[in-house]
């Protein structure tokens, strides 16, 4: 037992609340970093897929031969090859591995090939010869739902359905299918392990699912395959469903060498889930003084030919119908439509997001007919903490600051107007194809609501392992860090429990530890870093009362200005603490879609701000303001991070963004065609946090990811409404919705 | 073929097999995994790279017709050690999230300084608009440059 003096005092730097720098950022700026795309392995194979050209067509036949007869082709595999169960899927394991009797997507799998290098895969994957007979696809979400072709159907009703409001406004609204375009497209490799068993480094969200899917298809032991956490270029929902992974494992067992694939950026837009296209009937009746009497809604969503997250999606779509604002009578119908349009998924804001910029629309409608001040209407039918949900009936336990965001919202200052003096400030920009008095201002807002967590009973939960090492404490988890700052703020987390300042993140595969949950449905700071909390906690507290300490620090256990065990010593003793943290529980909905479905909610409003050239029907997106409900503003630069990405990525909707389709068929499955914002094309941003104690994720923290996207769409596409006088009831809002109609 | 180039001040000898692009041979042959591919068609400034003194993207750029000449890479814009100031920069503003882009932009910001020691606010959006970001909505981008162009230290 050592005495010394001179201990520090006060807690060390980067704690939550600071925004330390990320550990991952020197290698990244270095071009150091490794993404799935970088990885190598000694005698390593290239894979690539054979893609089906028909949206909809029956398999006569595949003629492996010429692909085979490519010097360097090593194998080329089909439905027939897969050794377990034939399908996969997040929700309902329904899509096939590899088609079989008939493909019923365009660009859907249909066989896979591993060769010597890249180049000889992909002409191997283009000699595959396969016979079709075409079939009639059905690519109209409203025929599926005629002919019962749905994967989910919901009805909520709530309150006294015979209420009718004095006020009527009524809209049909459309929503295009969006793609999340991470940067980084699919990729992975697949390492045999020389006793049947299998290692995956594979671009991901969520590593356990991920794994649970491989071991099913390959009819393999949990235990065989173990899925590891991979450098990742984005994912904003597109990595949430397995695309690569399986036909790796299957080429990498068959060929008994590691198997790398990685997709070009076309395959890649046929290779992941998008953003569901959605159309939606609105009637909203209120009172004469604005109050919301009932509203009725009818929300069809496009989940294309196989599940996915389609369920889900619907669901949220329909319980965030209202948006966050009150009302006594409720009726949602909601269709999840099965077509022969590419599956869509996940993307960030996970159906609140089309619904928003319906109900969004009708507020200001309704404002309208009632001369009313937009925001002064959603005021008066805020909700907040204490109100039940208008389409659930769940009473709001957390903290929801509706009324804040938008005082806040109103409180902002306005932009001057544009002075036109550089051409940046045109909505042509520098092809200096605008007049400048063509150019009209327009100002729109927008509220959104999100649940925070998986939602409807599912059994959420995230565990992570906290370990004291000679080098400080190391946080073990299989949570995936999709750039947002995970890695960041679980080390914050436990310098701010732990006491300590040395703490690294380590990302560890299945066989490590259990599940962390999707990196999605902003859950992970709440989920992973509740775990990371508790579990720092927990040890802190073990350490002390086995050493009858007071403090822990880098140093050690202190007992008054007594240092009663060295690190090093506490190192050498193995601490660690593994903790599993569940949010509170949620059920599923009953007849009328009423119950306790959702864990937390975030609500976020935006204020956009726009020039256009209406004359042209260009849009130069100004500013986004945003005000929004965080809870705890864990790594302030992390959160407005997520802010300023995520409006941006709903400004990409609203004037940009979308996969055009024509019979099943993706039109522009490329960055030349599938435009995206640039640095030029990004608003000036000013986000307000509010911050509120009493939600349950750590110190308070509410997820940050979506709310972001969910009423950014809504505002720009208000904004544009003002400035043009039209009504503009689709995004994304084309050169030619201002222009020529 | 055989091709000759300097790339990053190093001459190298590099084996060209089919029309690879300068950004293959990068990537597979020199491996210099730095730069990055995200669309191959010169769209999102992933793989800039600095040709002759020209920011170009080597995915456009045929691997043979780099022959004889000197590319500078991410690799080659990073110090032995640390970060170059424009890597510092966006390192403390938070301008790096996924960080695939990250690679192109730095390379795209140091040809911005070096003709441009301190460009307006305008100068650098328009300096990067080939460079796409899908995470930050490119705010910190444009701080970390805005805060590199009022010093001399690059």
């Amino acid at each position: 037992m050592s005495t010394r003096t001179g201990r520090r005092v006060g807690v060390p730097r980067g704690v939550i609340r600071d925004s330390p720098l990320r550990p991952d950022g020197v290698p990244k700026l270095r071009g150091e970093f490794e993404y799935a795309q970088d990885l190598r392995a000694e005698g390593m194979l290239w894979a690539a897929t054979v893609r089906s050209p028909h949206a909809r067509a029956r398999i006569v036949s595949i003629d492996l031969a010429p692909a085979l007869a490519i010097g360097g082709v090593h194998a080329c595999l089909t439905a027939d090859d897969v050794p377990g169960r034939a399908t996969f899927g997040l929700e309902h394991a329904d899509q096939p591995v590899l088609a079989g009797d008939e493909v019923k997507f365009w660009g859907e799998p249909v066989a896979v090939v591993a060769a010597e290098d890249d180049d000889t895969a992909r002409r191997a994957a283009a000699a595959v010869e396969v016979r079709y007979e075409d079939l009639d696809a059905l690519t109209d979400p409203e025929e599926a739902d005629d002919r019962d072709e749905v994967f989910r159907r919901l009805s909520i009703r709530r309150g006294d359905q015979g209420l009718r409001g004095s006020v009527v406004v009524v809209g049909e609204y459309e929503v295009g299918m969006q793609d999340q375009a991470p940067l980084g497209t699919e990729a992975g490799l697949a390492i045999p392990d020389g006793q049947g068993g299998v290692d995956l480094y594979a671009t991901s969200q969520y590593v356990h699912v991920d794994q649970e899917q491989v071991v099913a298809s390959l009819g393999l032991r949990p235990d065989q395959v173990r899925a590891h956490p991979t450098g990742i270029g984005g994912a904003f929902g597109a990595r949430e469903d397995l695309n690569l992974h399986i036909h790796l494992c299957m080429l990498a067992l068959h060929t008994g060498r590691p198997v790398k694939m990685v997709y070009h950026r076309s395959e890649s837009f046929t290779g992941h889930v998008h953003r569901h296209p959605a159309w939606l009937r609105y009637r909203h009746e209120s009172d004469e003084d604005g109050r919301l009497v009932r509203v009725e809604a009818r929300v069809m969503i496009d989940g294309g030919a196989y599940a996915s997250t389609t369920s889900a999606v619907l669901a949220n779509a329909c319980y965030f119908a209202v948006g966050p604002y009150r009302s006594d009578s409720v009726a949602v119908d909601g269709v999840g439509a099965r077509t022969n349009n590419p599956p869509c998924g996940a993307m960030r804001g996970f159906g609140a997001v089309q619904v928003c910029f319906a109900y969004e629309a009708q507020m200001d409608r309704l404002a309208a007919a009632l001369g009313m001040d937009p925001l002064d209407l959603r005021e008066l039918n805020a909700l907040g903490t204490g109100d039940p949900m208008p389409t659930t009936g769940q009473v709001i336990e957390t903290p929801l600051p509706t009324i804040e965001v938008i005082r806040s919202l109103q409180a902002m200052p306005l932009p001057e107007p544009a002075t036109m003096a550089h051409h940046s400030e045109l909505p042509g920009g520098s092809g200096l194809t605008t007049e400048p008095h063509h150019v009209r201002r327009g100002v729109g807002y927008a509220l959104g609501l999100k649940n925070l967590g998986f939602s409807e009973g599912s059994d959420d939960y995230a565990q992570a392992r906290v370990r004291l090492t000679p080098d400080g404490a190391v946080v073990e988890t299989a949570a995936i860090e999709v750039g947002q700052g995970l890695v960041t703020v679980l080390a914050q987390i436990v310098r701010s429990a732990l006491g300590i300042s040395r703490v690294d993140v380590a990302h560890v595969d299945t066989s490590r530890i259990d599940s962390a949950g999707s990196t999605s449905a902003s859950r992970q700071t709440q989920l992973s870093g509740g775990a990371t909390l508790e579990a720092s906690v927990k040890l802190r507290q073990r350490v002390l009362d086995r050493h009858e300490g007071e403090e822990l620090d880098d140093d050690g256990v202190w007992k008054g200005d007594e240092l009663v065990v060295s690190w090093s010593v506490l190192a050498e003793e193995g601490w660690e603490e593994t903790v599993t943290f569940r949010h509170p529980p949620t059920t599923g909905p009953d007849e009328n879609g009423q119950g306790v479905i959702h864990a937390d909610f975030a609500v976020a409003g935006h204020r956009a701000v726009v020039d256009v050239d209406t004359e042209l029907g260009l849009v130069k997106v100004v500013r986004v303001d945003t005000a929004q409900d965080v809870g705890l503003a864990l790594n302030p630069q992390s959160v407005r991070g997520q802010i300023e990405g995520g409006i941006l990525q709903g400004v990409g909707l609203a004037v940009m963004e979308e996969l055009v389709m024509k019979d099943g068929v993706i039109l522009n499955p490329t960055f030349t065609d599938y435009l995206l914002p640039t640095i030029l094309d990004a608003p000036d941003v000013e986000a307000l946090l509010i911050e509120r104690e009493g939600s349950w994720g750590p110190f308070g923290a509410k997820g940050v990811g979506e709310p972001p996207t969910i009423s950014s769409t809504a505002a720009v596409a208000a904004a544009i409404r003002a400035a043009t006088g039209k009504e503009l009831n689709r995004v994304p809002i084309r050169p030619q919705d201002i222009a020529l109609e | 073929m055989i091709v000759e180039l300097i790339v990053n001040g190093e001459r190298v000898t590099a084996r060209v097999t089919n029309p690879g692009s300068l950004l293959d041979l990068l990537r597979d042959e020199l491996g210099l995994p730095g730069s990055k591919n995200a669309c191959e068609q010169g769209e999102c400034g992933s793989c800039s790279v600095i040709l002759d003194g020209e920011l170009v993207c080597s995915c456009l750029v045929m691997a043979a017709d780099a022959a004889g000449s000197s590319v500078t890479t991410v690799e080659g814009v990073s110090p032995d050690d640390g970060l170059h100031p424009i890597q510092e920069a966006m390192h403390h503003a938070g301008a790096v999230q996924c960080g695939f882009c990250t690679p192109g932009i730095v390379v795209a910001a140091v040809d911005l300084f070096a003709r441009n020691p301190h460009p307006s606010s305008n100068e650098i959006k328009e300096a990067l608009a080939g460079n796409i970001c899908r995470c930050t909505g490119y705010g910190a981008i444009i701080r970390a440059l805005e805060d590199v162009g009022t010093t001399d230290e690059h």
